[in-house]
């Protein structure tokens, strides 16, 4: 075995890719406590100290504190690159996006215009040459999109029905394997490929062969230019890691290779902790490393995954409250074999979160089951309390379906790691769906004929015998134009913004999901058991409009632990999947839909007019399958109830119930004291 | 039948564990700090069985862990007394946790309530005993009663072992002195059950209720305590 390998268990995994084996035949599960734990380095805090002077000065200049014009990003577009003046000793992990810390890429193959508009909206005059060659020599994402639109494609996009699709940005929640860089090394992933490209086909050139083919060697090249660019800072990555430190800079790496070619909605990072705690483990044996320099290793890697910057415009910093990169990162999580994969890493992981304080990137996520270590859960908790950094999702839920090598690609949709991909589908406003129904597909806000022109409800009442055939049909319809726009979509996003360094990271025959997701559930809900359980007055405009509703009587409303209302959103989720499914997906994907909208849901709410269940014209919706706000009445794990009835298998692309609390009542809860307040 | 107010899932400070908490209706204290005076009226909220109240209540079962369980507070959940016990007798043969969160105001020894109190304390896990004002005359100035039925209810849970946390709700200007904080503490210590004494700090975020209401609201002037005063009280009767 070679050198790199020394001391690792199993055979499975030695001479093809399977990370999993790896990680399984080698983690050392920790049940301890956080008392191991070490303060940060002079490095780190120096450094810290750094980046912290930078994150000011790029508020204090309105979000951004340096921006590329001239060159087109790539992973080999500069030369190397640190935190500071003279501090390339001091990082124990280095690469930057750009030549500068924060400084933001310009990446214009997701579309020119967004490229450059994001330059203007903070004062950066985009080159006349790049505008030249991207839109004379060189086609985008966005102008393929634009090209093959339908004009329906372009009207419920204009109307907000469909809104957030990735046809100007990068797609991303593709999340590549970068723990292949480490523990393979590059040629090893290269041979696999070059394998792969012998093995694609049996001479017959079918379109989806030549695709693939074309492909394999885009892959191949990336992964050759990942090696020139860890080559720029000094490092050769064609062979496997050799210890800790190595691994963590492969990996990080691979990762670069990512965030320096593509500028995905969520560019998360993916399940790394358990795997690199085998390398320190290794190390802190051998004494080759002490407990301080694997803390300092941590907290360098995550000071990097803080520091991810991309160009943005306006809208889209409004769509996605701010400019998030989803770097989400899992921590914990039990094996298929019951073992707890929790590692002394996973606490490194949150403990970067006292070392160098609060951040919202990295995402750290806990992948949570009850039978985790009660000390992990005990130090987590605290770290949640102390920073409010940090996300948790249900193991137990996750774990039958993906597996125990998952990642979260986005804040909450999983993938098994190095062998799925994801086409990111935003979402179908099925509140504004309701409405068409109701009006025959004439827009609130537009008075366009967006939706087909079915028969609209006459009367002054809406009666639920009169409503769901409408909203079935509309619903149908909208299904329909929602796939077929994502398919197209995703062919031209994957003919001119492939995905070509984290894809090289991913198994070839990689298995894809199609993600579509649904806006404005429980309003839906809430609206439909005012239909059915209470009295729905149409109030029209002049122009016989159904611009309001009145709503007599009480009815049951989702978030209460009631059946009447939660039965209705069981069934709204699995006939809006079912018809989802009834499309044909691009390149044989498999649907999936999410109810998990946590940022969007104000710009949705914009532009969707008053509802039976009484939200006004306007008002933001609530938020993923949160209950309407409002709406709960018994608190809550009244509402965690009416979210967990929903069935995870119909929405496998995730489902979230987003819960703020107070920090009085957090306050009381630490003093465990408090009186109080029945609203 | 129990009346109900309302119900609380996620309880996390009435008592140990995530509790379900449920807030029954009706109150014959006026306490001048109360931030629920809509749970005063004996009448109204919803009338529903015990059954019906416990069965949602299971529900939440698996939320509870080791600790948890159900809280029945009010309003004074002592008025119903009767339907109360029936809640605990039906929960305890479940094997679920059982708290009483109570101001005692409708204790007595008298035949009338006695006999059904001892019943209740035989199906109760643990009381969160609220003790307003160690001085009687206080009491009734800041309540509308004396508290001499409300210490012999502490006296008596005592002499029966029943765990008890004690609640205090600091009032600036009303119960913070240290003459009145003494003798509380002196009468803690003639009891052997206290568990935990919770000092809790006023607030005033039930006032609007009180304008709703149309009730005049007599703390207007009072702000809550400094976190430094309630670490000084926290230190008299706990330490």
């Amino acid at each position: 075995m070679q050198k790199a390998w020394r001391n690792f268990a199993g055979e499975k995994w030695l001479d093809e890719v399977n990370m999993r084996q790896f990680i399984q035949d080698n983690y050392t599960s920790y049940d301890g406590d956080a008392s191991f734990l070490e303060e940060p380095t002079e490095a780190t805090n120096k450094l810290w100290g750094l980046l912290k002077d930078l994150q000011k000065q790029e508020r204090a200049k309105g979000g951004v504190l340096d921006m590329e014009t001239e060159v087109v990003s790539s992973m080999t577009a500069y030369g190397p690159g640190y935190i500071g003046e003279g501090t390339k000793e001091l990082e124990k992990v280095v690469g930057l996006q750009t030549d500068k810390p924060l400084k933001r890429a310009f990446m214009p193959y997701g579309g020119i215009k967004m490229a450059e508009q994001a330059c203007t909206t903070y004062g950066y005059e985009p080159s006349e040459k790049l505008h030249e060659i991207f839109t004379k020599y060189c086609k985008t994402h966005n102008d393929g999109v634009f090209d093959a639109y339908t004009d329906e494609m372009k009207l419920v996009r204009h109307n907000h029905i469909l809104t957030g699709l990735p046809d100007t940005y990068g797609r991303g929640r593709i999340v590549g394997d970068y723990r292949r860089v480490a523990l393979y090394g590059v040629d090893f992933l290269i041979n696999e490929k070059a394998k792969d490209l012998r093995n694609c086909g049996d001479g017959t050139m079918t379109e989806e062969i030549i695709r693939l083919r074309e492909e394999i060697s885009m892959q191949i090249k990336a992964l050759r230019e990942m090696k020139e660019m860890a080559s720029i800072y000094g490092y050769d990555i064609s062979q496997p890691a050799n210890d800790a430190r190595e691994a963590v800079q492969w990996l990080y790496f691979g990762y670069l290779a990512a965030i320096k070619t593509q500028n995905g909605a969520a560019m998360s990072v993916g399940r790394i902790s358990t795997f690199l705690d085998i390398y320190i483990q290794r190390d802190l044996q051998e004494g080759t490393l002490t407990e301080k320099e694997a803390q300092e290793l941590i907290d360098h890697l995550v000071m990097k995954f803080r520091m991810v910057k991309f160009a943005r415009i306006p809208s889209y910093n409004q769509l996605f409250s701010g400019d998030p990169v989803w770097a989400t990162l899992e921590v914990a999580g039990l094996g298929m074999d019951g073992r707890s994969m929790v590692t002394k890493n996973d606490f490194r992981f949150l403990h970067t979160l006292e070392n160098m304080g609060p951040s919202p990137e990295p995402n750290l996520t806990v992948l949570y089951s009850s039978r985790l270590p009660k000390h992990f859960k005990d130090y987590a908790a605290k770290i949640s309390i102390s920073t409010s950094s940090i996300q948790y999702e249900n193991d137990d839920v996750m774990r039958p379906i993906w597996g125990d090598d998952y990642s979260i690609c986005c804040c909450v949709s999983a993938t098994q790691t190095g062998k799925e991909m994801q086409f990111f589908g935003a979402r179908a406003n099925l509140a504004k769906c309701l409405v068409y129904a109701i009006s025959g597909g004439v827009d609130s806000k537009t008075r366009e004929q967006c939706g087909p022109a079915y028969r609209p409800i006459e009367g002054d009442v809406v009666t639920y015998d009169e409503f769901m055939p409408r909203f079935m049909d509309m619903m149908e319809w909208l299904a329909g134009v929602y796939v077929n726009t994502l398919n197209l979509i995703h062919y031209m996003h994957d003919k001119y913004f492939y995905e070509a360094a984290e894809l090289a990271l991913i198994d070839t025959d990689v298995r894809r999901t199609f993600a579509t997701g649904i806006a404005g559930f429980s309003h839906v809900v809430d609206s439909i058991s005012a239909i059915k359980y209470a009295k729905v007055n149409i109030i029209r405009d002049e122009t016989g409009f159904p611009i309001e509703f009145k709503t007599e009587g009480d009815f049951p409303r989702y978030g209460n632990d009631d059946d009447r209302a939660d039965d209705i959103a069981v069934w709204l989720l699995k006939t809006f999947m079912n018809m989802i499914r009834k499309h044909h997906t691009y390149r044989h994907s498999e649907p999936t839909t999410s109810i998990l909208t946590i940022t969007s849901n104000v710009v949705y709410g914009k532009f969707t007019g008053n509802m039976p269940d009484g939200r006004p014209a306007g008002a933001p919706l609530a938020p993923g399958a949160n209950p309407s706000y409002g709406a709960e009445q018994n608190g809550l794990l009244a509402s965690l109830n009416s979210t967990a009835k929903l069935p995870y298998e119909y929405a496998l692309d995730g489902i979230s119930n987003t819960q703020t609390i107070s920090q009085m009542l957090l306050d009381m809860m630490k003093r465990n004291v408090s009186t109080r307040l029945l609203v | 039948m129990l009346r109900v107010h309302s119900v609380e899932s996620f309880g996390s400070v009435d008592g140990p564990g995530i509790r379900f908490v449920i807030f029954l209706k009706g109150c014959a204290m006026r306490c001048r700090y109360c931030h629920n005076p809509d749970t005063w009226d004996r009448a109204g909220g919803n009338l529903r069985s015990v059954d019906d109240v416990l069965s949602q209540a299971l529900r939440y079962r698996s939320y509870w862990g080791d600790k948890g369980g159900i809280t029945v507070s009010g309003g004074e959940a002592l008025l119903q007394v009767r339907p109360l016990t029936e809640l605990f007798r039906k929960a305890k043969a479940l094997g679920v946790n059982t708290c009483l969160d109570t101001s005692a105001q409708p204790f007595s020894r008298k035949e009338n309530f006695f006999p059904a109190f001892e019943q209740l304390m035989h199906f109760t896990d643990l009381v969160l005993l609220d003790i307003k004002h160690i001085d009687s005359d206080a009491h009734k100035q800041l309540t509308g009663w004396d508290n001499r039925g409300i210490l012999d209810c502490a006296r008596y849970l005592s002499d029966i072992h029943k765990p008890v946390w004690i609640r205090y709700v600091l009032v600036p200007g009303i119960n913070d002195d240290d003459e009145s904080l003494h003798r509380y503490r002196a009468f803690l210590d003639t009891l052997d059950n206290v568990e935990r004494v919770e000092v809790l700090p006023y607030h005033s975020l039930g006032v609007y209720k009180w304008e709703q209401l149309g009730i005049p609201y007599t703390l207007k002037e009072v702000e809550p305590p400094t976190e430094e005063s309630l670490r000084h009280v926290r230190k008299i009767l706990t330490e």
